[in-house]
């Protein structure tokens, strides 16, 4: 078989996932770079955003229900912050990290205690769950958008952050917290503004990913919310542009290794199944080590010096 | 005077914890697995897992302030790696019922053969020390690479690891060792822990376990009193001070790291002799972070408090609170609220306030011991506490 | 602050002594109990399932809620505890159901958790049947351990003579889960059958929710039969993406499969599906009247059958296994888990879903299972054949 036409479809998908893996991603960059925090309970707020939708869209109509998910999504975010986070704005930063663990322990389980622990069916969305072809293969529609989508997202955020007077106050914040304090930066305003832009984005993102695998567990969010991390991290962190690189030669790379054996077989390179799919999670966390022993910086990330 | 003043505290703390042990061999014989307090078994049994598991990740965390998060990896090491050396070869077949099984050594039936029952401990005993030293192993090859890396990087790249961990014992090209990502059992585990004097059987499911965990668990308070744990300390208090005051770095934080990753892999070694399994997929990175919550809950940088901590923990979670998951609780019959997973949540709801209010958690960075001292009236509410422990 | 912590921590205490003080258990006016423990998983990714065939054991005892023990008249309560689905919490969900006093237990729904759980139940001599764990090492590994229902070696048979007989096919894709017991042994048994070198075996991690690559890896290898025994929250999935990227073969599966999910899933889709099951719906009209009409009248009852009144194979095994448990206290004379577990071995019962007899490894004497196809425009079970090895 060709080569092309046998790896275009792990191609795609990958493309998909890496897609929807950026728009969660850009929330953790976005956090990281100006607290300093690795927000452990984004991944679960983004299966929240799932499970908020499963609920909705049994009760209303879905125009109603994707906004109000959404608005639900970002207070949820903003409530997270302003509940565990502030207080400990002065604390030793293991402290916010063991906060952050804390508050993914309790959505997990608060989300295992109203499910009861079973798998909900996330909702089709008209449209972008259809039916399409490309390039020969047969596809939802939401594989082929979610990387535009994403693009375009990412295009206005990016906008935002260089033309507005929030985008200036976040720029100042993440580059020195006291200083930007000190002239006058309302530093509580611009936190909150940046947990709600990453949980506004990483509700989007939770729509794609689940039209695309429709199935939500109160553990729906810790893979995808790790591996984003990894992206932003693998992009260098506080960086968006780089967090979105990252995110989609992640999801390329792990949609081809579950496919690899299938690929080396195909193509007679090898005659019997070696098992690569098992390390499709793995392969994430080696490149994360490997970025950041060797430059952890990450692709697009600034030298920061350590202040004694 | 102060040395003086040293031992005998030292001396009633020895005495203190023959006493317990003691009273966990006698409640071994008590009580049967069908009597109701049988919970409390289960509860020391887990909780010495636990409370080792928490002290170890204690050292590295509290003591030497390396933020690690790779602790369910090293479990898993020392898990497998006992529960492969003690397979019985009856059974060595049935467990690889899909590999052929390359390591085809059970310390135990070796050690049995030529020793008797004497034999069959000193090969738990070789096992788990086996166990240790491998997790040790693997944690210096890890530590090479990323101890340089700083608190959250350090975090994050310690999680990674244990999930490359998991991955690997999980490939099924590796099979013939770890029985791909099946189930490894059969092997020796606390119900065949038995000592058979003349007619008399004198089972040991729950004081094996407890004596391991206090064993390494006065180790580790061993090392903590030492010039190292001194300089772990100052490590975590301020690295750049510390390497001023000439205290290799490198070489301070990879023993921490290498030491607690060994008492991991002893915890891990024991967890597998208590479920009596041993499965890759159970050691995901939420078991370290409920490690992680247990630490807190008893305050960083305390061993005692870990200890406390991880039993509360386990108790609370098998045992006082199952109420809350099956209807009633406390007489309260409401069964559309206290139904499966609202444990969970009373659980997480106060691990949040802990770690939002009482940031010291239970002991702070003080022992048990540091509490009896100053005044009379506080000793009297510990001892009385104490008693409700037990 | 450390007086506070410490009140409460003394006041949760005391809170769970009492708790545990309270549940004792008081005799219903003078009326006998017998409690039968359901080790079932009611989370987790066999949390479905294990709903379904709770409700077969809950129809049962709302039908016959008494049993004539020793001359004497027992009301039968059953006793839940969650096992999760998980390997690690079987063992302490099997010593919480011994704890609480139950003559012999039922469950579970898949092999993992009772192999997991069979050295607890051994150690209390406890006896447990199982309703749908078809994994050999179930009872071949535990003396305690009995079941109702066919095995993996001879469903994995059935199933690879269908895919050639039937469905004519030459290369088949297995899929399991990783460290599944259920998936993976059946597969295994199903290759066994089919012919290594016809079959392309690969198992995906726990917590997978991207299946579409399997089904390109199918795609590409040119495979003419997709076999996916796995737990019904990933067949749901399988067989969306199979609709979506137009699978082009049928998709075989084992028991587990024959569940509403599957056919509400399949509904309305191009996608092909065989399955093997104990129970074909219609076989005693009665009884599928008087369950469902039960079902109907139960609103919670309902909602664990996943919101429809179809009967799944599991909810029947579950319906028989409570009437083995009350065969065998009869017959027992009391209620003493020794004197259940001494007469198991000779009991014989004919249920709903045929006779039921123990042979002397604990296995359920059965040569047959039903073929059915999953008719997707009506949303139901269309009957294909009844199969043995011949």
């Amino acid at each position: 078989m060709d080569l092309l036409q046998s790896t275009l479809p792990y191609l795609i998908s990958g493309i998909s996932v890496g897609g929807q893996y950026a728009l969660i991603a850009i929330g953790y960059t976005m956090v990281y770079g100006i607290l300093r925090l690795i927000n452990f309970a984004h991944g679960d707020v983004f299966m929240v955003a799932g499970l908020v939708m499963v609920y909705l869209s049994a009760a209303m109509p879905l125009y109603i229900a994707i906004p109000l998910m959404i608005l639900l999504t970002v207070a949820l975010g903003f409530t997270i912050e302003r509940v565990a986070y502030k207080p400990l704005r002065n604390a030793p930063r293991m402290s916010v990290m063991i906060s952050a663990i804390g508050v993914s322990y309790l959505i997990q389980n608060l989300a295992l205690y109203i499910t009861g622990g079973l798998n909900k069916n996330y909702p089709a969305i008209p449209w972008i769950s259809d039916k399409v072809t490309i390039f020969g293969m047969e596809t939802t529609r939401v594989t082929v958008i979610t990387p535009f989508l994403t693009v375009i997202l990412v295009a206005a955020l990016v906008l935002l952050i260089n033309h507005t007077k929030i985008g200036m106050a976040m720029r100042a914040v993440s580059r020195d917290f006291e200083t930007a304090q000190l002239m006058g930066i309302k530093i509580n305003s611009v936190i909150s503004a940046t947990f709600i832009i990453g949980t506004f984005l990483a509700a989007i993102g939770s729509m794609l990913y689940f039209t695309n695998y429709p199935g939500v567990v109160p553990t729906s969010g810790g893979m995808p919310g790790l591996k984003a991390f990894v992206a932003a991290v693998f992009g260098g962190i506080g960086s968006i542009p780089g967090a979105v690189i990252g995110a989609f030669i992640i999801g390329i790379c792990e949609s081809i290794i579950k496919g690899l054996d299938t690929i080396l077989v195909v193509n007679g390179v090898i005659t019997e199944q070696v098992g690569f799919s098992t390390f499709s999670d793995a392969f994430t966390f080696a490149l994360l080590i490997i970025v950041l022993v060797f430059k952890p910086t990450g692709l697009f990330g600034e030298k920061t010096t350590d202040k004694v | 005077m102060l040395q003086k003043k040293d031992n005998k505290k030292n001396f009633i703390a020895l005495i203190v914890v023959a006493l317990f042990l003691a009273l966990v061999l006698v409640l071994d014989q008590v009580i049967k697995p069908t009597d109701k307090m049988s919970m409390l078994l289960t509860v020391l049994q887990k909780g010495s897992v636990y409370a080792l598991a928490a002290v170890s990740m204690n050292l590295l965390n509290g003591f030497t302030g390396l933020f690690s998060l790779g602790h369910a990896g090293f479990m898993l090491v020392g898990a497998y790696t006992y529960a492969i050396f003690t397979i019985p070869a009856e059974s060595r077949d049935t467990v690889y019922q899909y590999y052929d099984a390359a390591i085809r050594v059970s310390f135990p039936e070796v050690l049995r053969s030529g020793l008797g029952s004497f034999g069959t401990v000193l090969g738990v005993v070789l096992a788990v020390v086996l166990a240790g030293l491998v997790a040790a192993v693997f944690a210096w090859l890890i530590g090479l690479p990323v101890l340089k890396l700083k608190s959250d990087y350090l975090a994050i790249a310690t999680l990674g690891f244990a999930e490359i961990i998991r991955a690997v014992f999980q490939w099924g090209k590796l099979g013939p060792v770890t029985n791909g990502s099946n189930l490894l059992k059969s092997f020796e585990r606390i119900s065949t822990f038995k000592l058979t004097v003349g007619e008399t059987t004198i089972k040991m499911s729950t004081f094996v376990p407890v004596l391991i965990a206090t064993v390494c668990i006065a180790l580790i308070v061993l090392l903590v009193n030492s010039t190292y744990g001194r300089s772990f300390k100052a490590i975590r208090d301020d690295e750049i001070a510390a390497e001023a005051m000439g205290i290799n770095l490198a070489k301070h934080k990879m023993i921490s790291f290498v030491t607690s990753s060994f008492f991991a892999g002893v915890a891990g070694a024991t967890m597998a002799m208590v479920l009596g399994i041993a499965q890759a997929s159970n050691f995901k990175s939420a078991m370290t972070y409920e490690i992680l919550l247990m630490v807190v809950l008893g305050g960083i940088g305390s061993i005692t408090g870990s200890v406390i901590g991880s039993v509360l923990f386990v108790a609370a979670s098998e045992w006082w609170l199952r109420g809350l998951d099956s209807g009633v609780f406390l007489g309260i019959n409401a069964p559309g609220i206290f139904r499966n997973g609202f444990r969970l949540v009373v659980f997480s709801v106060i691990i949040m306030v802990v770690v939002l209010f009482f940031r010291k958690g239970i002991m702070g960075d003080k022992e048990l011991p540091d509490l009896l001292k100053p005044r009379a009236k506080k000793a009297s509410k510990k001892a009385s506490k104490k008693e409700v422990t037990k | 602050m450390k007086k506070v912590i410490a009140l409460i921590l003394a006041l949760v205490m005391a809170l769970g002594l009492v708790a545990c003080g309270n549940d004792s258990d008081a005799d219903n006016g003078g009326e006998k109990v017998v409690k039968i423990g359901v080790f079932e998983p009611q989370s987790g990714d066999n949390g479905a399932g294990g709903k379904q065939e709770i409700l077969g054991m809950q129809y049962a005892n709302h039908e016959t809620p008494t049993v004539e023990i020793g001359g004497e008249t027992y009301k039968v309560e059953l006793v839940y505890a969650d096992n999760a689905s998980s390997n690690d919490k079987a063992a302490s969900a099997a010593q919480t159901l011994i704890s609480s006093g139950v003559s012999l237990v039922l469950g579970s729904y898949g092999s993992g958790v009772s192999i997991a759980a069979g050295d607890t139940f051994a150690t209390a001599g406890m006896p447990a049947i199982g309703v749908t764990c078809t994994n050999p090492q179930v009872t071949s590994e535990c003396d305690v351990y009995f079941r109702i229902c066919f095995l993996d070696p001879f469903q994995g048979t059935v199933l690879a003579n269908y895919a050639k007989s039937e469905l004519g096919a030459s290369k088949a894709y297995c899929l399991a889960k990783q460290g599944d017991d259920y998936s993976g042994g059946l597969c295994n048994y199903f290759i066994e059958a089919f012919g290594k070198d016809n079959c392309v075996y690969e198992q995906f991690p726990e917590g997978t929710s991207d299946y579409s690559t399997y089904i390109t890896n199918a795609q590409n290898q040119g495979c003419d039969v997709f076999f996916a025994p796995v737990s019904t929250e990933a067949a749901a999935q399988i067989i969306a993406k199979a609709d979506t990227q137009n699978l082009g073969m049928p998709i075989l599966a084992g028991d587990t499969w024959d569940s509403n999910v599957i056919l509400d899933a399949a509904k309305g889709t191009k996608v092909e599906i065989a399955v093997t099951t104990f129970y074909q719906e219609g076989a005693d009209a009665d009884f599928d009247a008087a369950i469902k009409a039960w079902i109907n009248s139960d609103a919670t009852a309902k909602a664990n059958n996943g919101g429809n009144d179809e009967l799944a194979a599991v909810t029947v095994m579950g319906y028989d296994a409570y009437y083995v448990a009350l065969e065998a206290l009869k017959k027992a004379g009391s209620t003493d888990p020794a004197d259940v577990l001494a007469v198991l071995p000779e009991l014989s019962y004919t249920g709903v879903t045929g006779a039921i007899a123990f042979d002397d490894i604990g296995d359920a004497k059965r040569d047959t299972a039903f073929v059915k196809a999953c008719n997707t425009e009506t949303g139901k079970w269309d009957f294909v054949a009844e199969q043995g090895i011949n």
